[in-house]
């Protein structure tokens, strides 16, 4: 009788062994069902995206050829093209990149390395952080108060740039107090264990390991300020123009001008914002071609970002 | 009774030994108000290897990271009392002296391996950049020496242009104490610097720091007794911020004078 009890039989082992594996059996269950829920949910994201790729691009096939983006806005629209919008972007994204680029990547380093740790500091990231939600069309009217009248810039690819600058900043803080405090604490110490200033280590080292981050956050805020349209509209962005901006490069000496940027000027959503709105459906079709440009450009921007960070990360192994 | 001791010690070593540092009554605050360590008095003798040990949270890290000011990187972090280095009788911990100079003459090896994510060379040359150093032949031929002193230079004289981290745990720690090296200090600190490493690593460490002890200062924390028997001149026994005991590390192993570092030697209390 005791050695029953001491010594489990083939069957009693087997009948554990029989509840154990239900018992996973039901477990796995939940694992497969969440899995297949997240799965539901991405699908969800990226078939709308898809779809409205698609759509776009098939809406707007017939204009997928060099004149679309060789030829001015026109009357006719199967001869208007892109070319003023895109190198309005274009010159728009240079000023707002040379702007938002220092500024956001200086503020992020100051607050993360320098700023002492005290409520004021607390208080300027929760503002920081909230400054990434404010809805864009309140700083197309701060720009229209501050840059257009006060400063008299003007509804120039100036005041457009500095304004998408503003609206992106936070973004580029963030992305860049978050790349620095990935770097480990003993690298900062091993840094100033041999002596380093703070400067020292912050050029020589936080900079250097962070740029993998704060380039993926650079490029996610240009490509955010890509298709923004509600601030440029409120500075008043021009709908209709068949010139483009004197060219920042000259042929003579000094061979850079900066007369491009107070001209007038429109982007690319403008542009299909203005295509959109007209009655006629032939111009819906530009719309959508445009439409599709824009998705794709900002695709390969977060792919370009999401490729650099890789390559760069590679080297690193903390 | 504990300053009698070392007052004692200090006549008895002064024919063979001299002092290079010593802490004088030295208190430490952390930023939250913790009383680290309270009243530490200790020397450090030239060209010895002094072993601090204790249980976790005892100071130990603590009192060593007070020698190269790292404390100076957290706000709030408080001193009392001072290190003083000689022949110049500087107090390291003094107002006046900026902690960099300090980290310029006292170098520091961490627990685990942390070599930036540069080349070998220029992990080992960063020290001398940081001084200014620009001449090429000049950081060449000092990677070299600070290379070879680490016991790593046959290792990776064909590949210095490699990643860091490509080398194995030992050899990253060996580049951590080259780099600590190429700078000519004259203390250098080791903060359990064989925790993350196995056995051969292990020895190998220790072998170099004896090798070491020729040129400069040693001061190292250990939580592994028989590593501090094995390298060390002298052994500390700190206990919750005190300086329980300090001796010639043959005396305090065979023969320790207070109850409580004969519980920590013979396991009774870790």
């Amino acid at each position: 009788m005791d050695n029953q009890n001491l010594i489990p039989t083939k069957a009693s082992v087997m009948d554990d062994l029989q509840e154990v594996r239900a018992m996973i059996r039901r477990h796995k269950r939940k694992d497969i069902l969440f899995a297949l829920v997240g799965l539901l949910a991405l699908m969800f994201a990226l078939l709308t995206l898809l779809t409205l790729f698609i759509d776009l691009v098939m809406d707007g096939y017939p204009r997928f050829n060099t004149e679309f983006l060789s030829e001015f806005p026109s009357r006719r629209a199967a001869h208007a093209g892109l070319l003023s919008a895109w190198v309005g972007s274009l010159l728009v994204m240079l000023v707002t990149f040379l702007t938002a680029v220092p500024m956001g990547v200086a503020a992020g380093l100051y607050l993360e390395e320098y700023a002492p740790k005290n409520w004021f500091s607390d208080l300027i990231e929760i503002n920081v952080a909230n400054l990434a939600g404010v809805p864009s069309i309140v700083y197309g009217l701060l720009a229209l108060g501050l840059f257009v009248y006060g400063l008299d810039f003007g509804q120039s690819i100036l005041t457009a740039g500095l304004t998408l600058g503003l609206l992106i900043l936070p973004i580029i803080i963030v992305s860049t107090r978050e790349a620095i405090r990935a770097i480990p604490t003993a690298i900062r110490e091993a840094a100033y264990a041999v002596g380093a200033t703070k400067w020292q280590v912050v050029k020589d080292h936080v900079l250097k390991y962070s740029q993998g981050g704060i380039l993926t956050g650079v490029i996610i805020g240009m490509a955010r300020a890509l298709g923004e349209t509600a601030p440029i509209i409120t500075i008043g962005a021009l709908t209709f123009i068949a010139f483009l901006p004197p060219s920042p490069i000259g042929t003579e000496a000094p061979f850079v001008n900066f007369e491009w940027l107070s001209s007038g000027f429109t982007v690319l959503p403008i542009q299909m914002f203005n295509w959109l709105s007209r009655p006629d459906h032939a111009f819906h079709i530009n719309a959508a071609a445009t439409g599709a440009i824009i998705i794709l450009v900002t695709l390969l921007m977060n792919g370009t970002a999401i490729w650099l960070r890789y390559k760069i990360r590679k080297n690193i192994k903390w | 009774m504990v300053s009698t001791l070392q007052g004692n010690l200090r006549q008895m070593d002064q024919a063979t030994h001299v002092v290079k540092a010593e802490s004088r009554n030295l208190n430490f605050y952390y930023s939250n108000g913790a009383h680290a360590l309270k009243g530490i008095n200790m020397p450090l003798y030239e060209n010895k290897i002094t072993a601090l040990i204790g249980p976790s949270g005892c100071g130990k890290s603590t009192f060593l990271r007070c020698f190269n000011r790292m404390h100076d990187l957290y706000p709030g972090n408080r001193y009392d009392g001072q290190i003083v280095m000689h022949p110049d009788n500087t107090n390291i911990l003094a107002d006046g002296v900026d902690p960099i100079e300090v980290r310029m003459r006292i170098s520091m090896v961490f627990q685990k391996p942390n070599p930036f994510p540069k080349s070998i060379y220029e992990n080992v040359a960063y020290g001398l950049r940081v001084r200014g150093g620009k001449n090429k032949k000049v950081i060449d031929d000092k990677v070299e020496h600070a290379l070879r002193g680490a016991a790593l230079w046959d290792e990776v004289k064909d590949r210095l242009d490699d990643l860091a981290f490509n080398l194995s745990g030992g050899q990253q720690q060996r580049l951590c104490i080259a780099r600590a090296l190429a700078t000519d200090p004259e203390i250098m600190l080791f903060d359990e610097p064989t925790s993350a490493l196995d056995p051969i690593a292990t020895a190998s460490i220790e072998e170099l720091m004896t090798e070491l002890r020729n040129k400069l200062t040693i001061l190292v924390v250990t939580h592994n007794m028989q590593q501090a028997a094995r390298v060390s001149d002298y052994t500390a026994y700190m206990y919750l911020g005190d300086l329980v005991e300090f001796s010639k590390t043959d005396d305090i192993f065979i023969k320790p004078k207070d109850k409580r570092t004969e519980d920590y030697i013979t396991g009774r209390i870790g």
